[in-house]
């Protein structure tokens, strides 16, 4: 076998973190997405910022505040320690929080951008035929937007496979727990094993590319449908 | 016999089945109100909303719909109310059905799923034989288990119709649904849309822009404009009014309802029975004894003191003159005339008006240069 132990611990982590991390944010960044997507409401813009943010800044300025808001004096901290579930940083789940935030972007705004482009029509000949709003969510939202949904979670999945910084400032270097792959190349370039860190910078680049190209490709063959 | 007996149902159950709307919506951003209308609508029939682009025909319909967010008023419908100052019942829990200006199938099901869409929602489970009269109606059998994107525009429209009246509604709304058509399509829907009228005992109110679907399919007219109501009433009443703003002066004329009791092979005309005389008409080939509907405009109506007939012009009948409007354009005037138990519009020029010395409750003649059969 040509990884070592450690780089596929480092590799399964990954998938599994990223995995969570994307199921997690279908579920959170659904409701978000839709009320960006509906809302006439002067927040809309500043919520939409705050969800943006992570795009523009860099990774430590966020890892540093959700480490202090995860840490014993936080908010998010005191929260966890009175459920009896200790202190997130460090911790895989602790990982998985900051992803979450980090890639917040990269799910709401393919969501928001499908239901944003169907429009009020579809929701209002639903109405006319008796179903209700939660009901015109399942049966007609969701089926429509269903290409955002694939590109979002295609987009959230990559992209928490590509963290690094956040990963550092959050987790740490715990083999099988917070260490990545990001995070053992980072070690082997450090420890100097180039042969090491060119394989795994390989697979995450082939992986990278491939996960790309399919999106492109099914973005091309399957746009949103429009209503006519 | 087939007019009084309406007369009498009118009055009886009109009372009862009627739809009392009351609206008043403000954009924020207008001067002045986009809709402000006091209406009571009969329960049954085909009543037109008609008027011009932009004067609040879709925004009503919206608003019966509960479509419209900004609206307040009062609507009841059939003695339940829909909407007041302290409740609002949302569109989803309105028994009725609404016909979009485009089709608005749902992209991700088949005709047929869009279909089985409404059948799930109805009230009521639909028995086989309404589904049937349905498709058949609507003449959708074979496409069925298409896409909507594989459809053309009129049997996306027809499929959008019929999964309208698979909801099973009290009051079935159409936004101009042959507009976004072009002109042969909508003479494909157009059938459809008759027998729908005939087949089907729901009230229905279809907002155009067009006389000639008004005339064609309405019972019963409400005219807007800029937002306001103008002119309403059976389709007679309403375009044999003299008072209709100038944009609609094109529109004033009769709509007769008569019977099929010639036809002239040799000169491919036929002869139409209204209460009034006869009109012959061009030949439409209807079988004698067919009950059609004839147009008479305004500009097609000129008046002659005596019966010649020496004029080119084979329609003359004896009518009264009931009354004597100045129109918006200064050279031109209006003049309602009694015809039987009709009533048609002249438009002729003051000076002729003048020159004949034109009077109320004169006796003359009616030449109607053109009648079109619509129906």
């Amino acid at each position: 076998m040509i990884f070592s132990d450690s780089d596929i611990a480092a590799i399964w982590l990954t998938l599994r973190l990223a995995t969570t991390v994307t199921l997690v944010l279908l579920i959170i960044g659904t409701p978000i997405a839709w009320w960006l997507a509906r809302t006439k409401s002067w927040l809309k813009g500043p919520i939409g910022a705050l969800v943006a943010l992570p795009l523009v800044l860099p990774p430590t300025v966020l890892g540093f505040y959700l480490l202090i808001a995860m840490g014993p004096q936080g908010v998010l901290g005191q929260f966890t320690t009175s459920l009896g579930l200790g202190t997130l940083p460090f911790t895989f789940w602790g990982l998985v929080v900051a992803s979450v935030f980090y890639s917040m972007p990269f799910v709401v705004q393919p969501i928001q951008n499908a239901m944003e482009a169907l429009g009020d029509r579809p929701l209002e000949a639903a109405a006319t035929l008796r179903a209700g709003p939660i009901d015109r969510f399942f049966s007609i939202v969701l089926p429509l937007a269903k290409p955002g949904f694939i590109t979002a979670a295609i987009l959230g999945f990559a992209h928490t496979v590509g963290e690094f910084g956040i990963v550092l400032m959050i987790g740490g270097n715990i083999p099988g727990e917070t260490r990545v792959v990001s995070v053992q190349i980072y070690d082997h370039v450090e420890a100097l094993e180039y042969a090491q860190a060119h394989l795994l910078a390989g697979v995450m680049i082939a992986f990278s590319f491939t996960v790309l190209l399919g999106l492109y490709w099914f973005q091309r063959k399957s746009p949103l449908l429009v209503l006519k | 016999m087939m007019a009084d007996l309406e007369v009498v149902v009118d009055k009886t159950v009109i009372n009862k089945q009627a739809i009392h709307a009351c609206f008043n919506v403000t954009y924020p951003q207008a001067q002045s109100s986009s809709l402000d209308v006091d209406l009571t609508l009969p329960g049954r029939g085909i009543t037109a909303i008609f008027g011009h682009s932009g004067s609040g025909k879709t925004t009503l319909l919206r608003c019966i719909a509960g479509l419209e967010k900004l609206a307040q008023g009062n609507l009841s419908v059939n003695d339940v109310v829909w909407q007041n100052q302290n409740s609002f019942i949302p569109t989803h829990k309105r028994p009725l059905g609404y016909v979009f200006q485009e089709a608005s199938l749902f992209p991700h099901l088949t005709a047929q799923g869009n279909l089985n869409y409404a059948i799930k929602r109805a009230d009521e489970k639909i028995s086989n034989e309404d589904y049937q009269r349905v498709i058949e109606t609507m003449g959708i059998e074979t496409i069925l288990q298409q896409y909507p994107q594989q459809l053309s525009g009129g049997q996306r429209q027809r499929v959008a119709i019929a999964r309208a009246l698979l909801i099973q509604p009290q009051l079935l709304l159409m936004d101009e649904p042959l507009a976004s058509l072009d002109n042969a399509r909508k003479q494909e829907i157009l059938p459809y849309l008759e027998r729908l009228r005939s087949s089907f005992d729901i009230p229905i109110f279809y907002v155009s822009h067009s006389m000639d679907e008004v005339a064609r399919l309405a019972d019963h007219a409400v005219v807007l404009d800029e937002g306001k109501v103008i002119a309403q009433g059976s389709l007679g009443e309403v375009f044999t009014r003299l008072d209709l703003p100038l944009g609609f002066s094109d529109e004033t004329g009769a709509i007769l309802q008569g019977e099929i009791v010639e036809r002239d092979e040799q000169w491919h005309l036929a002869k139409v029975a209204v209460a009034g005389g006869d009109f012959w008409v061009r030949d439409g080939s209807d079988k004698i004894g067919h009950q059609v509907r004839i147009r008479v405009q305004a500009r097609d109506v000129s008046l002659a003191l005596s019966d010649h007939d020496d004029s080119s012009i084979l329609n003359r009948l004896k009518a009264e003159v009931i009354e004597i409007c100045a129109t918006q354009d200064e050279a031109m005037a209006l003049v309602r005339l009694k015809v039987g138990k009709d009533v048609i519009v002249a438009r002729l020029t003051q000076r002729s008006l003048n020159e004949l010395n034109v009077q109320c409750g004169q006796q003359l003649f009616a030449q109607i240069k053109s009648a079109a059969i619509i129906r």
